[in-house]
């Protein structure tokens, strides 16, 4: 009833409302960011052209999200959240910000002017401005953290389809893997991984996809198990269909609801992840602006008590973020237990 | 009577449940009066109220139900003026109910004996000794071999037609004026429900309780009940005693059920089954004036949709009441829905031909690393042996355990048989797993499944659905072409066109089963299996959906497979029936044959356990003891020794009983003498007849 209510209204925006459109919008979103923060150094001095046709796909994305999941207003915060420091992360170059790596006058405080600039949140102790630093930094942030989740996924859910379909030996050696890895303690395995591989942003990616996928086996190992005793599954079957296009085509698509809820809770858990690590000086490093350095950086100086903004902006920056993401699932836990 | 106060009063109750959608109107001024000691059914499809009105009289409406007009009277006392400390009390021991899922009212955690004893201990402040020994005497009551050992046992650890005994035992227990039973064993075994048919036929002798028994079994109500409703799309819609009910309805609806339920004199080509048409209305969509206006073949308009419709009583009969307009213009006896006679379909040459299948199942309990625990086999099925012919309907018979769903599994290539061969033409299929047929040997053995939630995958299109099939098995490659076979199967299943473009979940259930069948026949199969298609749809439904599936089959003289617990429904549809039990065929025959003596003592009893929906018939008392052994620890000699009423002791719990052949096809496995079979008596039999 909802849709046809919407379509009525809103027939341009309901069309939009479709699998297809929406995937071509997260696209034209994602890849340009993705490849602005992952090889903007590459790409070269114009890299900021790229960020062009992602900037209305995040709005119209916005938009639709909002029109969505507008029956839990839960799900509108997180989805606001979110959809703040996406917007800021793809239009970051466009913004009129000050060059965050430029040092200018160490250690103002927020809402003061010095040297005829008036800094909103203040410099950090090299006197970069926080507010441009706060803005870049969460680019980095939620390249990586949704990239590393998504590898995650994409490793988990294909371990757990073959050892929930197949079972037998496949089942006990994928499952006997995962134990050991779940047994580790999560940052231990991090610490491992990136120490031993070095620290970078793929490197993340792996450590991360060793840290999650494992537990999102298990849960797609349990969907898998449930779905496979269905009829349509045995309908499949009896009609001589591969079991690889059993595992794509017919239990896929029926674990995606559940699973969709988990990934949201679990880009929270890799920001705070990731966050830590590059904290740790296991991540990325500097000079370039992100939330986990600035923490690092304003841990680092003296008399925090003093400068405890400098602290609390890239703090609140990643809070803001996980409850974002956080709400999010809940939102849509809510509107799936409804129906 | 009169002067009695009734247990319980209804009185012009309304119920609505409040959703987002606004207020939905679940039940619309019900009634009811129900006498010490008397039985009343509330007969009625999914959605119409039924279990709405026992959780109102158990004031267990939640959160967003309410009764919003009428009020409910217990002995004399309207009940929404009770506090709700009375209401407790009340609940607890002057109510009990008993739902469909035994394990929704145990405490899995719980010690059976705990449980039960909780109640005196509540309600009476006996002390825990005495608790225990009236648990155990009610144990005893309601049958149940061995109560102590019961007692210190854990729900899981008993069956669940035991589960069922003891939730009845733990109702009976606080000693309760008022029984409603939700029902009570729609869960459970043809064999096993006439055990607790039975049991609760006696409650109502030996108790006097009152009971109201729900359900949407018309032949179950027929056994246990004195009085019925029957409800439809949220009101009642006829009212009476069960005799005058049962024959002279007067109900448009209660008779189109009548219409569309087999009963024994129906015959798929003389006299088919008349379908209601269309479906039940989502209670937000009910028409104005009769809710079964759509689908009423007596429909006139502005009369039957202008207002509420009242009760009218039938004259003559005060207690009879129906909510219809037209009644008393309608000629029930010349209006009779009538099937349209079909010719008779001549069976072909054989097409499937099993012999000697065998089917063990090893159950290691190791792992991987874990070798050599102890390996128990599992003997699924044993020795079948049957054929089934071109255009002909061969029903296979039997309850949960009997190895009906092995077989398909092996038929169907799943399973490789451990022994014996399974010929399809002159392709071996026993030894030959799917994944080695060819495309046209799997094309031409198709399935329908039972569950309609489960047989169409939710994510994709019904037109994908049926695309992949006829893609598959090479119909048609060509977009278009394919297109128009889906749209050909979807008019073939009398479904919309626009269905192809739709989700799985816009579909009722017996649109998706429509859906199914569509799926089955895309590939042009030889041999379909139906694995029991009706039994999870609404009753007026289940008849449109078997005749088309007939009607189908008939076209394309296709064999068909017919699996089933339900002898009515087989003996309707099916040419030859397979009767198993614990993975051995007892009994095969013509239809006739099979539902005539000699019986098999298991056919027998199964024939007795069936509830007819017909006062015309009787039908001999036998209620078999015990439950369906584990097949994975049958016993020795006859699987059927445990239970049987003629065992032998000595040979039958020995040795494997021989074949006794009884004319061409028809042979019964047993010990007992063919004249001893022969002298049987039919279990079924005109009332007239029974009379004499
Ligand atoms: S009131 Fe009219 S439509 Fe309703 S059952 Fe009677 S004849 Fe049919
Ligand atoms: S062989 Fe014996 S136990 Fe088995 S059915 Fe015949 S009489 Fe009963």
């Amino acid at each position: 009833m909802a849709v046809t209510d919407i379509q009525a209204s809103q027939p341009f925006l309901s069309r939009l409302l479709r699998p297809r459109p929406v995937i071509a919008l997260l696209l034209l979103m994602w890849l340009p960011l993705m490849a602005y923060v992952m090889f903007g150094k590459t790409i070269g001095n114009n890299a900021q052209m790229v960020l062009l046709p992602a900037i209305p796909a995040t709005l119209i994305l916005y938009i639709l999200g909002i029109r969505a999941f507008r029956e839990s207003w839960v799900a509108v915060i997180g989805l606001t959240l979110v959809f703040f420091w996406l917007l800021m992360a793809v239009s970051a170059p466009y913004l009129p910000l000050l060059d965050p790596n430029k040092p200018i006058a160490p250690f103002t405080t927020p809402f003061t002017e010095r040297k005829d600039v008036f800094f909103w949140l203040g410099t950090d102790f090299k006197g970069r401005d926080m507010l441009s630093r706060m803005i870049w930094g969460c680019q980095r942030v939620l390249v990586w953290g949704v990239t590393a989740t998504l590898v995650a996924y994409v490793v988990g859910a294909l371990f757990g389809l073959i050892s929930g379909y197949l079972s037998g030996w496949w089942d006990e050696i994928i499952s006997f893997a995962a134990n050991v890895l779940l047994s580790f303690p999560v940052m231990v395995l991090f610490i491992v991984i990136l120490n031993y591989l070095g620290p970078s942003g793929f490197n993340i990616v792996v450590a991360v996809t060793f840290a999650s996928a494992p537990a999102i086996m298990r849960i797609v190992r349990g969907l898998a198990l449930d779905i496979k005793t269905r009829d349509y599954v045995f309908a499949a079957q009896t009609r001589g269909e591969h079991p690889l296009y059993i595992m794509i085509f017919e239990l896929l698509p029926n674990v995606r609801g559940p699973i969709i809820v988990d990934a949201c809770l679990r880009l929270g858990y890799t920001t705070v992840a990731i966050t830590t690590l590059t904290f740790l000086g296991l991540g990325l490093q500097p000079p370039d602006p992100d939330w986990g350095l600035m923490i690092r950086e304003s841990a680092k100086t003296a008399m925090l008590w003093k400068f405890s903004y400098m602290l609390l902006v890239p703090a609140l920056s990643v809070s803001s973020l996980i409850l974002g993401f956080n709400l999010m699932a809940d939102g849509l836990r809510e509107m799936s237990l409804r129906d | 009577m009169s002067d009695q106060t009734p247990v319980l009063e209804c009185r012009n109750l309304c119920i609505s449940y409040y959703t987002r959608a606004g207020e939905i109107p679940a039940v619309v001024d019900f009634n009811l009066k129900l006498m010490p000691g008397e039985a009343h059914g509330i007969v009625g499809e999914s959605g119409c109220g039924k279990s709405t009105v026992a959780l109102a009289i158990m004031q267990y409406m939640g959160k967003n139900g309410a009764i919003v007009g009428g009020e409910i009277l217990f002995e004399g006392r309207d009940m929404r003026t009770m506090s709700d400390e009375e209401l407790r009390r009340i609940r607890g021991s002057k109510i009990a109910m008993v739902y469909q899922e035994p394990m929704a009212s145990l405490n899995p955690s719980m010690l059976i004996g705990a449980q039960l004893a909780e109640v005196p201990i509540y309600h009476d402040g006996l002390s825990e000794a005495d608790a225990l020994r009236r648990a155990e005497e009610m144990l005893a009551k309601v049958r149940l071999p061995d109560p102590k050992r019961i007692l210190n046992s854990y729900p899981h650890q008993i069956s669940g037609g035991q589960q069922q005994r003891v939730v009845i035992a733990m109702a009976l227990l606080s000693n309760p004026k008022l029984l409603l039973l939700d029902e009570p064993t729609t869960a459970l075994d043809v064999t096993v429900e006439a055990g607790i048919v039975e049991l609760i036929n006696e409650i109502a002798e030996e108790f006097g309780t009152s009971m109201i028994y729900i359900s949407h079994n018309l032949g179950l109500i027929l056994e246990t009940c004195d009085r019925l409703t029957v409800m439809y799309s949220g009101e009642a819609v006829e009212v009476g005693d069960i005799h005058d009910v049962f024959e002279e309805m007067r109900h448009p609806y209660t008779r189109g059920l009548f219409g569309s339920i087999p009963l024994p004199g129906a015959d798929k080509n003389a006299h088919p089954l008349v379908a209601i048409p269309g479906q039940l209305p989502l209670p937000h969509e009910r028409p104005e004036g009769c809710n079964f206006a759509p689908r009423c073949t007596f429909f006139r308009d502005g009369l039957c949709n202008v207002g509420a419709l009242k009760m009218h009583p039938v004259p003559g009969d005060d207690d009879h009441k129906v909510r219809c307009e037209r009644f008393q213009e309608i000629d029930w006896d010349r209006d009779l829905p009538k099937g349209e006679a079909k010719p008779p379909v001549l069976p072909g040459d054989t097409v499937l031909s099993v012999e000697n299948m065998t089917k063990h199942y090893i159950i290691d309990e190791g792992g991987l690393f874990v070798s050599g625990g102890d390996a128990r086999t599992v003997k699924a099925n044993e020795k079948l042996s049957f054929e089934a012919r071109e255009a002909e309907t061969v029903a296979i018979v039997g309850e949960s355990g009997c190895g009906k769903s092995t077989f398909a599994k092996v038929l169907m290539g799943l399973e490789d048989a451990t022994d014996g061969k399974v010929m399809l033409g002159d392709v071996e299929l026993g030894a030959l797993p799917v994944d080695k047929r060819d495309k046209s040997t799997i094309a031409k053995l198709q399935m329908v499944f039972q569950n309609p939630f489960d047989t169409l995958n939710p994510s994709h299109t019904i037109g994908g659905q049926i695309g992949r099939v006829i893609r598959k098995f090479g119909v048609a490659s060509d977009e278009a072409e394919v297109n128009e076979i889906v749209m050909r199967l979807l008019d073939t299943v009398k479904l919309p066109r626009d269905f192809a473009k739709r989700k799985p979940r816009q579909l009722s259930g017996g649109q998706k089963q429509r859906v199914g069948i569509a799926r089955a026949f895309a590939g042009n199969p030889k041999v379909v299996i139906a694995d029991e298609p009706v039994s999870a749809l609404d009753v007026s439904v289940q008849a449109a959906v078997t005749e088309l599936l007939m009607d189908i089959q008939r076209e394309n003289r296709t064999t068909m497979l017919f699996i089933s617990h339900d002898l009515s429904v087989v003996r309707y549809l099916a040419d030859r029936i397979v009767v198993m039990y614990l993975g051995r065929i007892m009994e095969q025959g013509t239809t006739e044959e099979i539902f005539a003596p000699p019986y098999h003592p298991y056919t027998e009893a199964l024939l007795a356990a069936v509830p007819i929906a017909d006062t015309r018939v009787e039908k001999r008392h036998i209620v078999l003891k015990g439950e369906i052994p584990s097949p994975s620890n049958p016993p020795k000699g006859c699987p059927f020794s445990t239970r049987c009423p003629y065992m032998i002791p000595g040979t039958c719990d020995v040795d494997l009983p021989p074949l006794r052949s009884f004319g061409e096809g028809h042979g019964i496995l047993c010990h007992l003498d063919p004249a001893e079979l022969s002298k049987m008596e039919p279990v079924i039999k005109p009332r007239a007849q029974a009379a004499e």
